[in-house]
C-alpha cells in the first residue's frame, strides 16, 4: 500500500476535533430522548404495579362472578358492573364510533368550508365540556324523557363523549390520504362516495382505529357522565332500560365508603376495569393487524 | 377497440388563471400522441381534461368540446360513466396500499358493483398480462400490497388497473418519470403493445420517449399548443420556431 493511501485511510479512520463535540452531543440528546420516556412511562408503571399491589388479591372467582353484597357480610363481587359496564360501552359505542367516523368524513372530504370550520371549532369546544355536564345533558335528554335511570342513557352519554375526538382524529387521519390516492379512485370512473368508504377510509384504517380506540379507552374508565345515567345497581340488570351498574361506579361508590372490604374490593375493581381496557385495545389491534397484507403500509 | 379524441377550442382555468388557451386537436385511433413542453405549459391540465380530472380540483373551470369517437365528455355524460371508458396512469405510481395486487387490479370493476368472481378472476389476470406483469406477481396475488411491490412494478400494477375497466382511451401523465430506464424500458414496450387496442396520450418530459412511442407529437408551450404533426416532421423539420428552440435544446 502506496504512502498516500495509508495516510488517507488514517484520516478517515481518526475523526478530527470538532466530532468529539458532536459525538457529545449525539448522546446528550439521545440520554434526554431516553429520559423523557423513562418519566412518561414511570407513572404508567406506577398505576399499573399499585393496582396490582392493592387489587390483585381480591379478585377471585366470587369477585367476578356474583353481585355485591350487603354491607358486613363479606365476599360478593362486582360481575353485575362488568357486565353492565360492556353493555354501557358497546351502545355508547354503536352510537359514537359511525356518528364519530361520519363527522370526519365529512369534514376531510367535504368540509373545506365554512360550515365544516364552525363543526371543527363546536366539536374542539364539545371535547373541553367538563364529563359531568355532558352526563347532565343525557339525564336532560333520556332519562327525564324514560322517566329512568338506564344503560341507554349512559351510553348515550359516552357517546356524545366519544364522537369529538373519533371526528377530529378521523378528519386528520383522512386527510394524511395522498390526493393521488383518491384521484386513483376517480380515474377509474368509482363514484366519490363509493371511493371515499372503499378507498380513502379504507387506506386511513390503522389511523381511525387508534382514533376510536382513544375515545373508548377515554370514556370506559368515565365516572361522571354515568352517575345521573346509568345510576348504577347493586343487582344484575341486562335490560337496557332499567338502572344498570358500572365499574366506575361501583369504583366510586366503594371507594368513598368507610369500609375495609369495600375499599379492597373497589381497588380490585379498578384493576379489572384497566385490563378489560388494555384487552379491548390490544384485541382490537390484533384483529386489525390479522387483516394487513405483507407490504401494505 | 381504441377511439379517436376530437378537441375543440377547450379552454381551462384555476380560479382566475388562465391555463389552457382554446385548444383544437384530433388525436387517432389506435395510435399513441405524446405531448411535450416545459414544465408547466399546461399538458397535464390539457390531459386532465380529457377525462374531467381537471375539475376535481376546487375553483378549477373548462370550456370546449371534448369528443371520444361519438361520445361527447362534457354534454350528457357523468365524469364517472366517462372516465370508465378514458383510463389514466399518473406520473407517480399510486396502487391502493391496503389493497391485495388483485384487489387493486379488480378495485374499478369491484366498487362499481361488478361481482362475478369467475369474470373477475380472467380480467385481472388479462389485465396484469396485458401490462407485463403477470408473470413476476401471479403467485402473490392475494399475498401481497399493491405497495409492496417496486416502482416499475406498482407503475405496471396501475396501468393493468386501468386497463382492467376496459376503456378505449388509455391517458398517461408522465408515466416513467419515477422509473429507472429498465422500468421505462418496459413501459414503452408494453405502449406499443397497447396501441393496437387502444388509443393513448402521453405526457412526457423525455423527447426521446415521445420519438420512441409516439406517432403524433404536440408541442405546448404557455398553455397554448403551438404545433401539432407527425412526431417524425415535429423532431425533424418542425415549421414552428419555438417547436424548434425547445426541441434543440435552446430553453425549456
Amino acid at each position: 500500500m502506496s504512502e498516500a493511501k495509508v495516510s488517507s485511510a488514517k484520516a478517515r479512520s481518526a475523526p478530527p476535533q470538532v466530532s468529539v463535540w458532536r459525538r457529545f452531543v449525539n448522546h446528550l440528546m439521545t440520554g434526554v430522548a431516553v429520559l423523557t420516556v423513562l418519566i412518561v412511562l414511570v407513572p404508567l408503571v406506577a398505576i399499573f404495579g399499585y393496582l396490582l399491589y392493592k387489587g390483585f388479591g381480591s379478585i377471585n372467582w366470587a369477585f367476578l362472578t356474583q353481585t355485591p353484597k350487603p354491607v358486613g357480610e363479606p365476599g360478593g363481587g362486582m360481575a353485575n358492573a362488568i357486565v353492565g359496564s360492556m353493555f354501557i360501552l358497546a351502545i355508547g359505542s354503536l352510537i359514537g364510533v359511525p356518528l364519530g367516523i361520519g363527522a370526519g368524513i365529512y369534514l376531510s372530504e367535504y368540509g373545506r368550508n365554512r360550515f365544516g370550520d364552525a363543526i371543527r371549532f363546536i366539536s374542539d369546544v364539545l371535547n373541553g365540556v367538563p364529563s359531568i355536564v355532558i352526563g347532565i345533558v343525557a339525564y336532560g335528554v333520556v332519562v327525564l324523557r324514560q322517566k329512568h335511570f338506564s344503560a341507554l342513557a349512559g351510553g348515550f352519554a359516552l357517546a356524545i363523549m366519544m364522537i369529538p375526538t373519533i371526528a377530529r382524529t378521523t378528519e386528520q387521519m383522512l386527510l394524511l390520504v395522498p390526493q393521488a390516492i383518491r384521484e386513483a379512485a376517480y380515474g377509474l370512473g368509482i363514484p366519490r362516495w363509493r371511493a371515499t368508504l372503499s378507498i380513502t377510509l379504507r387506506t386511513a384504517t390503522s389511523g381511525v382505529i387508534t382514533g376510536v380506540m382513544l375515545a373508548f379507552a377515554r370514556v370506559a374508565g368515565e365516572t361522571a357522565p354515568l352517575l345521573f345515567t346509568a345510576f348504577g345497581n347493586q343487582f344484575w340488570n341486562l335490560r337496557l332500560d332499567q338502572p344498570t351498574a358500572a365499574l366506575p361506579l361501583q369504583i366510586f361508590t366503594y371507594a368513598i365508603s368507610p369500609f375495609d372490604e369495600w375499599h379492597r374490593q373497589a381497588w380490585a375493581g379498578a384493576l379489572v376495569l384497566i385490563v378489560l381496557i388494555v384487552g379491548a385495545v390490544a384485541a382490537v389491534r390484533i384483529a386489525v393487524s390479522r387483516g394487513t397484507l405483507a407490504g401494505a403500509r | 377497440m381504441g377511439v379517436g379524441i376530437q378537441v375543440k377550442a377547450l379552454n381551462a382555468w384555476y380560479g382566475k388563471t388562465q391555463a389552457l388557451y382554446d385548444i383544437n386537436l384530433h388525436m387517432q385511433a389506435n395510435h399513441a400522441t405524446a405531448l411535450i413542453g416545459p414544465s408547466g405549459c399546461g399538458k397535464s391540465t390539457f390531459i386532465r381534461c380529457l377525462n374531467r380530472m381537471h375539475e376535481t380540483i376546487p375553483e378549477a373551470r373548462v370550456e370546449g368540446q371534448v369528443q371520444f369517437g361519438d361520445f361527447d365528455a362534457y354534454n350528457g355524460t357523468s365524469p364517472t360513466q366517462l372516465r370508465r371508458r378514458v383510463g389514466m396512469v399518473f406520473q407517480k405510481p399510486n396502487p391502493f396500499p391496503t389493497m391485495s395486487i388483485y384487489d387493486n387490479v379488480a378495485s374499478g370493476l369491484k366498487l362499481n358493483g361488478f361481482r362475478n368472481r369467475k369474470q373477475l378472476d380472467d380480467t385481472v389476470e388479462t389485465a396484469l398480462q396485458a401490462s407485463a406483469l403477470w408473470e413476476e406477481v401471479k403467485d402473490d396475488l392475494h399475498k401481497k400490497s399493491g405497495a409492496g411491490l417496486s416502482g416499475g412494478q406498482q407503475q405496471r400494477l396501475c396501468i393493468a388497473r386501468a386497463l382492467a375497466v376496459q376503456p378505449e382511451v388509455l391517458l398517461m401523465d408522465e408515466p416513467c418519470s419515477a422509473l429507472d430506464p429498465i422500468s421505462t424500458g418496459k413501459i414503452e414496450e408494453l405502449i406499443f403493445q397497447l396501441k393496437e387496442k387502444y388509443t393513448i396520450v402521453i405526457v412526457t418530459h423525455n423527447m426521446q420517449q415521445a420519438a420512441r412511442v409516439a406517432e403524433f407529437t404536440g408541442f405546448f408551450l404557455l398553455g397554448k399548443m403551438v404545433e401539432f404533426d407527425k412526431t417524425e416532421k415535429i423532431f425533424t423539420n418542425p415549421s414552428d420556431k419555438r417547436t424548434e428552440d425547445y426541441i434543440t435544446g435552446r430553453f425549456g
